[in-house]
């Protein structure tokens, strides 16, 4: 009985295009679905490798949609913060991930809650998917006390457990992330430390000294490069004497990924991690990827890029669009379900930002504290010799 | 005993500083003679042992004993796991320092002489010392950058700038400047079991120089706390303020104005940030003048610093002249001796210095 009420839905859902069989399908049993499905990865480019990730990724249904689930987040909350950004309850800096949610969906996929993150400022995505609730990125981007960083670090600065921000220094963060891998590997605890940073970054000179020192230290750090092709507005072409990323760490291995589908840069991760915890010392990944914002929200992104090409990507490579065809094509999930998957979405993306618009801002008694980390109580003069002004460690 | 006949034998040199080591505590304890650089030795030594999550890396530091020879035999006692040689890479090894301190361990960073660190200073300032703050206390830098600081001897001008001016003016910084193996031995230890980034400016001039070590302070748990300045000698007449070097210079100049009837109160400040302005407030109420003493250049510098916060405190009305502050000469450090010789303070400038600032 159920089975037939899930065709004839389903049949219903097609031909009208509307969820006209939304009480039925409530009651329809999911073993309907294809659990798991093996697809077609492509193949990636390799550099100092004999073998490479397998071309083909196994997906179960549960899988696909945690991913879907993920990926669509960062991008509903990433579309959130354009408008309140518009709306200028967020200032200053904001560089939106938006069409690049296959990168850190894919990586988390792949590596261990116990594992290492570092990335530079197009951060809120790693942010979230390294454990940070949308509520508190959002209070942070607007700068209230309910943010993660207690609204005194802003988009560039939002930090969890195991992973580091957030960094404002183009490249900085690389050494940062090497370091972490030391510390992996001084502790002796099987971690491992993903490194991330741009195209733009690519071309930082302490990048090719964390290189140098990884390798000789065999660290397990995978360094990542986000080529979104642009560096804030310079094409890689203008940039970069050479635009093979994964092969610019030269004695380092590296990989070339399409960092457009969440399968392929989950299967090139795990590669890549399994090749950091046998020893092997680091290996860097080139994800292939598209920013759909400007730079930042003070670019609109197309005086150096033409809106036909915006246009393309989204409409032939969108991450979530080509997971979510994925799925369907293969019966491993509904529209409905996807569509109940985007209405809660939505839910909990408008109540993180009403929380976010509503949260007071931070007590102007926090201006002065956290100057140092356990620390005795000091004094910190104001903006005038008569402001003395009080610097706690813990609040 | 027999360990310290054999040290003699070996080397005359070192009998001096083998009369320090720790072997002789448990016979009687006294006061030793110990150079700046086996105090601090000691320090990362005992710090070592302390606690395993402290390791030290820089450049020569392990299998060249140290650039200076201050790392000496650590290598060789903790290996390659702890000590860690580095390629010539300051703004790479300091950024790889910075993350290792964040994600749990607590080293120590040599520059092997803080001219270097500029190459790495975006690592030191906006990795390390901004980011509790921006993180809201959620992570946390201990981490130690230490080396030699302000000039040498004949090395001119790339390698003789002091940094204790640029480094104490960014706040998520504490600056630490020793003078004699006590606050060398007391300081870097508490530096290294701070939770927060330390910037440690030593001075090689020091390292050879021996200092009393008192029999607490040869003892593995002696610290001095950071942002206490210490009087180092007791006066009526003039206060001078110094750091690193220029207190031996202070103590110099006071003894020969001692002759002349003029007791000077000398302050070792120790730590540069933050600066201990109550114990220089307190001795200025005293003696109502005040004379700085640095090696740095004058403009923006310690002195300038400490004029500033005279004024706006309550010492500023026990002022019998202004502050006058000596300091090196605002040029690039030159080669030739007596030209290096003449950009930095001598004690007879201090003498001068104090005589104009009484007016005698």
């Amino acid at each position: 009985m159920k089975t037939m009420l899930a065709i004839i839905s389903n049949a219903l859902c097609r031909m009208t295009g509307r969820n006209a069989g939304a009480r039925v399908v409530v009651s329809r049993s999911f073993a309907d679905f294809t659990p798991q499905a093996t697809f077609d990865i492509k193949k990636c480019d390799l550099h100092r490798l004999e073998e490479g990730p397998p071309l083909k990724a196994e997906l179960t249904r549960d899988q696909g949609l945690q991913y879907y689930r993920t990926m669509q987040t960062v991008r509903r909350m990433e579309l959130k913060a354009d408008q309140l950004y518009k709306q200028k309850i967020i200032r200053g800096f904001c560089h939106l991930y938006d069409g690049q949610e296959a990168c850190a969906a894919g990586i988390e996929a792949s590596i261990n809650p116990t594992d290492h993150l570092i990335t530079a400022y197009r951060a809120h995505g790693y942010t979230y998917t390294r454990g940070v609730s949308i509520k508190e990125i959002l209070a942070e981007l607007t700068g209230r006390k309910g943010g993660v960083a207690k609204g005194k670090g802003g988009s560039m600065h939002m930090y969890a457990p195991h992973f580091y921000g957030g960094n404002g220094i183009v490249g900085a963060q690389v050494p940062l992330g090497a370091g972490i891998a030391l510390a992996c590997q001084y502790q002796g605890n099987d971690q491992l430390c993903v490194t991330l940073y741009g195209d733009g970054a690519a071309n930082q000179g302490q990048l090719f000294e964390s290189f140098n020192m990884a390798a000789l230290w065999k660290l397990p750090c995978i360094f990542i490069c986000e080529n979104n092709k642009y560096g804030m507005g310079t094409s890689v072409e203008r940039a970069s004497a050479s635009t093979d990323y994964y092969k610019r760490g030269d004695f380092i291995p590296g990989i070339r990924v399409d960092g457009m589908d969440v399968l392929c840069v989950r299967e090139a991760t795990k590669f890549a991690a399994d090749h950091c915890r046998s020893g092997k010392g680091p290996i860097i990944m080139e994800l292939q990827t598209y920013r759909y914002h400007g730079h930042s929200m003070s670019d609109p992104g197309v005086s150096y890029r033409t809106r036909e090409e915006i246009q393309e990507v989204r409409t032939k490579s969108d991450p979530i669009s080509m997971l979510k065809e994925r799925m369907l094509s293969n019966n491993m999930a509904s529209v409905e379900e996807f569509k109940e998957i985007d209405v809660d979405i939505r839910k909990q993306v408008e109540e993180a930002a009403q929380f976010a618009t509503s949260d007071p801002e931070p007590p102007l008694e926090d201006l002065c504290n956290h100057i140092f980390c356990n620390n005795p109580p000091l004094e910190v003069r104001g903006t005038n010799p008569w402001s003395k002004l009080k610097s706690v460690s813990k609040t | 005993m027999a360990a310290s006949l054999r040290c003699f034998l070996r080397s005359g040199k070192k009998a001096v500083s083998a009369l320090g080591q720790r072997e002789f505590h448990k016979s009687a304890p006294v006061a030793a003679q110990v150079t700046v650089r086996d105090a601090l030795n000691q320090a990362m030594d005992e710090e070592l042992e302390r606690d395993e999550r402290v390791f030290l890396m820089g450049e020569e530091v392990a299998q060249y004993d140290g650039a200076y020879k201050v790392s000496r035999g650590l290598w060789k006692k903790y290996g390659d796991k702890r000590i860690i040689d580095t390629p010539i890479s300051e703004m790479g090894f300091a950024g790889i320092a910075v993350g290792a301190a964040m994600a749990g361990l607590r080293p120590i960073c040599e520059f092997m002489t803080f001219n270097f660190s500029m190459q790495a200073i975006d690592q030191v300032i906006n990795s390390a010392a901004k980011t509790c703050y921006m993180s809201a206390g959620l992570q946390a830098v201990p981490i130690v950058f230490r080396g030699p600081n302000g000039a040498s001897a004949g090395v001119a001008a790339q390698h003789s700038q002091c940094f204790a001016a640029w480094y104490a003016h960014c706040p998520g910084l504490k600056v630490v400047s020793p003078w004699n193996s006590e606050d060398a031995k007391g300081l870097l230890k508490s530096a290294i079991r701070d939770d927060n980034p330390v910037v440690f400016l030593e001075n090689e001039l020091l390292y050879g120089v021996p200092f009393e070590m008192s029999e607490e302070a040869q003892s593995k748990d002696f610290t001095i706390p950071i942002g206490k300045a210490k009087v180092e000698r007791a006066g009526t007449h003039v206060t001078l303020v110094s750091h690193s070097r220029y207190v031996g210079y202070c103590l110099d100049a006071a003894a020969v104005l001692t002759k002349e009837g003029i007791e000077c109160e000398v302050i070792n400040l120790r730590t540069i940030r933050p600066m201990d302005v109550e114990s220089i407030e307190a001795s200025l109420m005293k003696t109502n003048h005040l004379v700085t003493v640095e090696g740095g250049w004058p403009q923006f510098g310690v002195g300038a610093e400490i004029c500033a916060r005279i004024m706006e405190g309550p010492a500023f009305n026990y002022l019998d002249s202004p502050v006058t502050r000596v300091t090196g000469v605002d040029i690039p450090m030159p080669y030739a001796k007596i030209l290096e010789d003449h950009s930095l303070p001598q004690i007879k400038d201090i003498i001068f210095s104090v005589k104009k600032t009484l007016n005698v």
